[in-house]
């Protein structure tokens, strides 16, 4: 018998169990805790969120002394509106996702926005709802989205640098 | 062609770290970039060496430039193979002429995973890959036939015991021209190749090593009289092949690393090259050669031939 072979099927499976590092460690352990942790470089002053161990400009390390709070409230300086169903997807469409600058850090945070999508617009002013403290798992699941404070928006000036 | 030489080298490796790959390599590339007196300016080029299948994370190599400080923008590449051939291509862009200093590094967290298995897809994906064949497995169908064909017995051969992967990182500085005439302590590469042989296992006579060969005589480095020679390998019973390969003479003191040593893949062969340099930089030999692999049972090879700056 002679037939043309147009499909072969070879499964790959691989389990990897990824550990996150230590800054990462840190800022995780630290969302159970309902803190969000930065790392401000000693030479450029700058705060990383999520820190890496190292200032990412600098390329200096960092170390836990350089761990600093950072508010949990800041500015929508980037949004989209997610209006493509895809796997896995958890939150029916259409939703805004937008990149966060926290109030005390220098590299902005993605995470959901709770708000109509008409509504979505940059200078916002939001603050992060947290899950249940029983509910927080070392993820930025840890944070259920943000929420419009109502606070009169930022300047566009205040917040360029990071749009 | 015009001189390049190694300034610095510094590694970490480790059976399992607790850091990730950007904690791991701003430490080394730190220790290279200082024992080099340069400073992050100086650096013309950079070249990263890492592999995603080992971490299970794709595109690693560009959140590990957090390491690096890429600001302001830097010139930059990548090889998805051992560090030794991140050097080679920094080694080329030297050669370019309009910059004068470069830093590679390489990286690997193969404790995340099992490397064993992970192997198995750089197979072959019709034939060999769908067949699960583990590295240990390749590695007892070489040493069988290295028997079989007389080259060493049974016992020499040993048993084939996984390899101790680890994690590591490793960085180093090249310099050439005005930097090179600046520098102290540096090794100049007198010679480097690399060589591949085919891809299907079957192919191949496992039993000796020709793309080693191949590539030290290309180098400069066959049956050359040196003082040291590191080379490395997972499995123990490999460096039969490459001492045969690498055609050394008795007076040349031999090291392998890999065997019982933890090997942290994708780092080895960038270590291997670190180890000659310190041997150089430390007044220990005045030459030396550095071999480095990749791919099932000795795939591709890379050789250099170290000598101390004059």
């Amino acid at each position: 018998m002679n037939y043309a072979v147009t499909r072969m099927l070879a499964p790959v499976r691989l389990p990897f169990v990824v550990t996150p590092g230590e800054a990462l460690s840190r800022f995780l352990s630290a969302l159970v805790e309902g803190r969000l942790i930065g790392e401000r470089c000693s030479e450029c002053s700058k705060v990383v969120l999520p820190p890496r161990g190292a200032c990412p400009t600098c390329g200096i390390a960092t170390n836990p002394r350089d761990n600093v709070t950072v508010s949990d409230g800041g500015t929508v300086v980037m949004f989209c509106i997610v209006n493509i169903p895809f796997e896995g997807q958890t939150i029916k469409p259409p939703y805004v996702y937008a990149s966060i600058l926290l109030d005390g850090a220098d590299v902005p945070l993605l995470h959901l926005v709770e708000v109509p999508v008409d509504k979505a617009r940059m200078g916002m002013r939001v603050r992060a709802e947290w899950a249940p403290p029983t509910e927080r798992k070392p993820s930025l699941e840890a944070i259920r989205w943000f929420v419009p404070t109502g606070e009169p928006d930022a300047s566009y000036e205040a917040y360029k640098e990071y749009a | 062609m015009r001189d390049v030489a190694i300034a610095s080298f510094a590694q970490a490796t480790f059976e399992r770290s607790s850091k990730d790959e950007v904690e791991l390599l701003v430490d080394v590339i730190t220790r290279a970039r200082a024992e080099s007196r340069l400073s992050k300016s100086d650096i013309g080029f950079t070249c990263s060496a890492s592999c995603d299948y080992l971490g299970g994370r794709p595109f690693s190599f560009v959140s590990a430039l957090d390491a690096v400080g890429a600001w302001p923008p830097i010139s930059e590449s990548h090889v998805e193979m051992d560090g030794a051939w991140a050097l080679y291509e920094a080694w080329v862009r030297l050669q370019h002429g309009d910059v004068d200093a470069a830093l590679v590094y390489a990286f690997g967290r193969s404790s995340q995973g099992n490397l064993n298995q992970v192997l198995s897809t750089q197979l072959d994906p019709y034939f060999l890959a769908p067949l699960w064949p583990e590295g240990d497995s390749l590695a007892g169908l070489q040493a069988r036939a290295m028997i079989d064909a007389g080259v060493c017995s049974e016992d020499e051969i040993g048993s084939i015991a996984t390899p101790r992967y680890g994690d590591g990182a490793a960085a180093m500085v090249l310099v050439a021209g005005p930097l090179l005439e600046r520098a102290s302590n540096a090794a100049v590469i007198r010679g480097i190749d690399h060589r591949i042989e085919a891809h299907s296992i079957g192919a191949r006579d496992l039993t000796r090593s020709s793309s080693t060969q191949l590539a030290a005589e290309k180098a400069g480095a066959c049956r050359r009289d040196v003082d040291v020679a590191v080379a490395c390998a997972p499995y123990a019973y490999q460096e039969i092949l490459l001492r045969r390969a690498l055609s050394l003479t008795d007076r040349t003191r031999f090291t392998f690393l890999g065997g019982n040593s933890v090997y942290p893949y994708i780092v080895a062969g960038l270590s291997s090259v670190g180890e000659a340099f310190a041997k150089i930089a430390s007044g220990k030999a005045l030459s030396a050669v550095a071999h480095a692999t990749s791919g099932p049972c000795l795939q591709q090879n890379l050789v250099c031939l170290l000598e101390v700056q004059p």
